[in-house]
């Protein structure tokens, strides 16, 4: 017998603290496959597995349950014996009720938790990128060449007066204007902030030499600047977030530029948690917190609880660092954005960094990643048309991010009004990862977004910082191509012309908001 | 200077530990001066070699000592407007009246002296140094404060605290003593150690078992070896506002702890 | 592309410095003291909205509502003109005075009016002149575009305007008022910078709100008003706290305290705990009035004839600090703006969570101060108006 009526009346058991096991079906999503004609026995498999999945018994043997298609063994493989494939069970199909909700809710069954995922919004709703399309020249206004002419990708991020005063002098004509202190970028891309804690050193480091080399910026996020990357912080951005974790005067002044982050776009609304099994002892020193405990970014940041809180703490910082460094504040992307982004330039902020509902995190509430926030193209567009029709609009520089995928997103998000777009999946995606969203166990094994030193150490920073430059290079030359074949030859004269796309398969409404034409409409 | 500290210390009264200081303070009248130039003024003085500065006519002027590092003391005459000592990094700072809110925000290390009340948010994420009220405080006092191997944030109120009091707490140490209370003032507010997950509090009096978030921390009569641990803070409290250490470290005091360093532990599904 | 589609509905976001001082005795000063401490709280406003809210300054038509209107164009000046003299018996029409100001730019034609109901309409409605006054601005306010009536009640008054607080005491020429009730704010707003009638004070009737915060259950505090007759039409939404407070304390007969408890009402856990007869009483308050539950930080300061109050959320997440002095009353967002006003009080305090700090003209003790039992217990305390 067990729990009787008194006992279950008196017990006032929340939800999330007891578990109750009972016997379930619980589904794999994937179907380890090997060939046992091509396979070696070398073993590597069950070596390169972050997830312990596979054992060796007398040959490799998969444990589907484990398996989570991050394809680690399948690349190292030296045989390709091995396949990774959908797992074809086959449940009755319904519109409403999809395998993964039903899935979802017999996780939630059987362990009372909340669900976690990684990486970015995995849901089916309308990507505008894909309604948009760039303008070409022809006949009528030519084209340019980039492989014979100049194109100009060089961007400023930070607050630009309304006019340039100048005063003659014997010498001539003199800059009497004061520009605050500003940032430049040889491309108008920048890396996404990931925290050390949610990805590993190496990673880190990797991204840190390839915004060193590019001639970019990369962001710390809020884990704090590891001592081996303090050779880097003059190209970082430094992050001020709700956990304070890290933030001394010295850490603010190391930075390129210090950057609140009110908010991400994979997690709008709620704070962040480091579980402890990720609190290593590096990341322990980093964030200035014990090892082993869970490092909470608690939400919001308890000294902002209104705008006036948020200018007091962007004065704040910049009283620390004397001025000289921009401030930067990160929001996601929400319904009144428009207004809050508003209020965050007459704030004083330098530098509004947006984050779009498909933006990337290592760890977050499945339910919050999937149904907060909203696209970053629409955020995007209210943010600049709101900016400018105050008049502000050239008192911070806008960052677009969450879910920019290729330098096609990013030219479309600069005729929209961005200065620049930041990558944060991207660039992962670019140091091996397979979007396996696995990132919140801490187990991956491509050595990304784990601190277990025997992954971490898979990932060569060197190794993976020439990736890097790969992605950067390769983006900045295809904007380049793009802008040539737009007949402009710098990023300034498409950056927020609107002019230059039009929209197909969207409704009135939506390209109103955008503030574009649909295809087919001339000048 | 050292000399000059050790000797002005040994002053009961601040009134005259401040005309002693204003012998060799150089002294910067903030009336009807905007923060950016006090706060300028401040950074030259300090660049310049001072260690003494008397801040006189203060009303309201924000991030007082933000940012600042080093040996630097500072007498504030008025009320500082908000975040005093943000980020501050060494200096110690003496109120002579009420301070505002956001006192020793993040502060690394260092020490602030507040003769009269403070505001709410007090030393949030603060992670070294010490600030000491000797009047009352307002709500999410001790925020997200941590300590960090030897840096240890200690916060000590003479009076009592709002609500929220230690949310979040880290590391370091919190200690309320309710002295000069009203009649029926409670020593603690409600939702007090919430999301605690490191440090401690230490409350002297009594306290009702629902204003602590039992969730996450355990309430019990500190021993010996805690009176022991905190002994020392008092005691530097007591001497920087003049007060009697034995007659307060004679009452009963609480412990408040985290029950765990994994408060979230089990909200999450595998 | 305009926008103005998507502006019908959307409000702005404020942050903000309030001030408030009361004499408890009714002796009225000018609006120095006021600009001074607004002044003071520069950093928690940008310029683009501020106002006041006086009592006290029309005393010889203290019998007279005293309606002060903005108007956009000529039009909607002789429609609402048109209605007023339908409606009313218009003693006085005038423009406010003001002075010019650098700093204050493309203001609307200003003028006020001393009205009373007219007797015959008000017999046939058999409503209290209130509510016939509520209505008609409602009205207004609602259905004649380009005219904004923001401020309506007996002898008093709002003045406001887009800029900084301190510009705007001096365009209003509030050093030539005299009052003995003076609350101010600074605002910090991000949408409809332009317009003057978004700036607080907002006012029906003798009510007068300024407000730091957001409230976050706007949505259904509006529809929960707009059951009982109210319109929200100032796209901000601290005009919902000043219809419920019309609402509750004037026609739901609510005291003070209890609607404070309405709109800032305790937790359950905390009514939990409460003795019976208290539990009963909160419990049903939070049944019936969970429409009125303002949610999101808030502090504000009120204004009624003869009383001064302020308040704030119930996890007090915006600051509020009050002082006394002699028989004068102080509250501010910051202590630095009290001591702006006055110096040296006797006493500053920090009001709790939830809990309103209430002076009455006429009674020596604030509800709320420290020790306002000690007061309670010595002799004559009674006599100068007692607990309400």
């Amino acid at each position: 017998m067990t729990a009787t009526r008194e006992g279950a009346d008196t017990r006032r058991a929340t939800a999330s603290t007891r578990t109750v096991r009972a016997p379930l079906y619980r589904p794999s999503d994937f179907r380890w496959v090997h060939d046992v004609e091509r396979c070696a026995r070398c073993k590597r498999c069950v070596q390169q597995c972050g997830f312990n999945a596979i054992r060796w018994e007398d040959g490799p043997v998969a444990d589907p349950a484990k398996c989570v298609g991050c394809h680690r063994c399948e690349v190292f493989c030296p045989q390709e014996a091995i396949t990774i494939s959908p797992n074809p069970q086959y449940f009755r199909p319904h519109p409403l009720w999809t395998e993964s909700h039903r899935k979802n809710l017999w996780v939630q069954a059987e362990t009372g938790g909340v669900l976690l995922t990684g990486m970015g919004n995995d849901l089916p709703y309308p990507i505008l990128w894909d309604h948009l399309l760039l303008d070409a020249c022809q006949v009528t206004n030519p084209s340019i060449d980039p492989l014979r002419e100049p194109m100009e990708l060089r961007t400023f991020l930070g607050r630009r007066p309304d006019q340039v005063e100048v005063t003659i002098t014997e010498e001539g004509v003199r800059l009497a204007t004061e520009i605050a202190p500003g940032l430049e970028l040889e491309t108008p891309i920048l890396f996404a902030a990931m925290s050390y804690g949610s990805i590993s050193l190496n990673a880190q480091k990797a991204i840190a030499l390839a915004a060193e080399e590019c001639g970019i910026y990369w962001n710390t996020g809020e884990g704090g600047l590891h001592e081996d990357l303090k050779p880097y912080a003059h190209r970082a951005f430094v992050q001020c977030a709700s956990g304070r974790f890290g933030v001394t005067a010295d850490y603010l002044n190391s930075g390129a530029a210090i950057e609140i982050k009110i908010g991400q776009g994979a997690k709008p609304g709620i704070g962040g948690h480091l579980p402890g099994e990720k609190v290593s002892p590096q990341v322990s020193e980093t964030r200035m917190i014990p090892v082993g405990s869970d490092a909470l970014s608690p939400a919001p940041q308890h000294d902002i609880y209104s705008i006036e809180d948020l200018r007091q703490l962007i004065y704040a910082l910049k009283e620390a660092s004397n001025y000289e460094k921009p401030v930067s504040v990160k929001i996601a992307a929400v319904h009144n954005v428009a207004a809050i982004a508003s209020g965050i330039v007459r704030a004083g902020a330098d530098i509004l960094y947006i984050d779009g509902f498909r933006g990337g995190t290592g760890a977050a509430p499945t339910t919050i990643r999937d149904h907060l926030g909203i696209p970053i193209e629409i955020a995007l567009a209210v943010v600049d048309q709101q900016l400018r029709e105050e008049g502000i609009r050239n008192q911070a520089s806008i960052i677009a991010a969450g879910g920019i995928r290729s330098s096609a997103d990013a030219a479309k998000a600069i005729a929209l009004g961005a200065d620049a777009v930041a990558v944060g999946t991207g660039a992962l995606l670019a140091l091996g990862c397979t979007l396996c969203q696995r990132c919140y166990t801490g187990r991956c094994s491509w050595g990304i977004t784990t601190q277990d030193p025997v992954l971490t150490r898979r990932l060569d920073p060197y190794l993976g910082s020439r990736r890097l430059i790969n992605l950067i290079r390769a983006w900045s030359a295809e904007l380049e191509e793009i802008l040539g074949a737009m007949g402009v030859n710098a990023v300034e004269s498409l950056r927020g012309s609107r002019e230059r796309l039009r929209a197909v398969g969207l409704d009135r409404t939506t390209l109103d908001i955008l503030g574009v034409k649909p295809a087919g409409v001339g000048a | 200077m050292s000399s000059l500290c050790a000797f002005s210390a040994s002053f009961a009264s601040p009134r005259l530990m401040v005309l002693f200081l204003k012998e060799a303070a150089m002294r910067i009248d903030a009336d009807n001066m905007h923060y950016r130039e006090l706060n300028a003024r401040i950074r030259e003085a300090v660049a310049a070699g001072e260690t003494h500065l008397d801040l006189v006519n203060v009303n309201g002027q924000r991030y007082l000592g933000d940012g600042i590092q080093g040996a630097v003391e500072m007498v504030v005459h008025g009320v500082p407007g908000n975040d005093l000592g943000a980020f501050m990094d060494g200096p110690t700072i003496r109120v002579r009246g009420n301070a505002q809110d956001a006192v020793a925000n993040t502060m690394n290390a260092g020490r602030i002296l507040v003769e009269g009340d403070a505001g709410d948010v007090l030393g949030y994420g603060m992670r070294g140094g010490e600030l000491f009220v000797r009047g009352r405080v307002g709500y999410r006092v001790g925020i997200h404060m941590k300590a960090f191997r030897d840096k240890m944030p200690v916060v000590i109120v003479g009076g009592t605290a709002g609500d929220f009091l230690s949310e979040y707490m880290a590391g370091g140490l919190l200690i309320v003593l309710g002295l000069d209370r009203r009649k029926g003032e409670p020593l603690v507010g409600e939702w007090c150690a919430t999301g605690m997950h490191g440090g401690a509090l230490y409350l002297r009096g009594a306290i009702e078992e629902w204003r602590v978030a039992s969730k996450f921390a355990a309430v019990r009569p500190a021993e010996d070896k805690d009176l022991a641990g905190i002994r020392p803070h008092v005691s530097a409290f007591c001497e920087a506002f003049g007060l009697d250490e034995a007659a307060i470290m004679q009452e009963e005091f609480l412990k408040i702890a985290p029950i765990s360093h994994r408060p979230y532990g089990a909200k999450y599904a595998a | 592309m305009s926008r103005t589609d998507f502006d019908r509905g959307r409000r702005a976001i404020s942050g903000c410095g309030l001030s408030g001082m009361m004499s408890l005795t009714g002796e009225r000063v000018d609006g120095r003291a006021i600009r001074s401490s607004i002044a003071i709280l520069h950093e928690r406003s940008n310029g683009l909205g501020g106002g006041f809210a006086c009592y006290g300054i029309y005393p010889e038509r203290a019998d007279q509502f005293a309606l002060h209107i903005m108007y956009d164009t000529p039009d909607a000046q002789d429609r609402t003109e048109a209605l007023l003299s339908e409606e009313f018996d218009v003693d006085l029409d005038e423009r406010i005075p003001t002075r010019a100001n650098r700093n204050i730019v493309n203001p609307p034609m200003l003028m006020r009016y001393f009205v009373l109901p007219r007797a015959l309409q008000l017999y046939e409605l058999g409503c209290s002149a209130e509510d016939f006054v509520l209505e008609r601005v409602m009205r207004i306010n609602a259905e004649i575009p380009g005219a904004y009536v923001f401020s309506s009640g007996k002898n008093m008054g709002a003045f406001k305007a887009v800029g900084y607080a301190q510009d705007i005491a001096d365009y209003f020429r509030l050093e030539e008022y005299s009052a003995y009730i003076w609350i101010a704010h600074g605002r910090f707003p991000t949408n409809t910078p332009g317009w003057w009638a978004g700036a607080h004070p907002f006012t029906l009737l003798d009510w007068a709100v300024v407000h730091n915060g957001e409230i976050s259950s706007y949505g259904i505090n509006r529809r929960y008003l707009e059951m009982f007759g109210y319109r929200c039409t100032m796209r901000t939404d601290t005009e919902v706290m000043a219809y419920l407070l019309d609402l509750l304390i004037r026609r739901h007969e609510l005291p003070v305290e209890v609607a404070c408890d309405v709109m800032a009402a305790p937790f359950w856990e905390q009514i939990d705990r409460m003795p019976e007869a208290k539990r009963r009483l909160y419990s049903a308050l939070r049944q019936v009035y969970g429409g009125a539950l303002v949610n999101g930080p808030f502090a504000i300061i009120f204004g009624r004839q003869g009383q001064m109050v302020g308040v704030n959320d119930r996890i007090k997440l915006r600051p509020l600090v009050a002082a006394r002095k002699d028989s004068w009353f102080y509250i501010s967002s910051e202590e630095a703006g009290i001591r702006a006003m006055c110096p040296r009080p006797d006493l500053v305090w920090a009001p709790r969570a939830g809990q309103p700090v209430i002076g009455r003209l006429g009674s020596d003790v604030v509800i709320g101060e420290p020790g306002a039992e000690a007061y309670l217990e010595t002799v004559g305390a009674r006599a100068a108006g007692g607990v309400a």
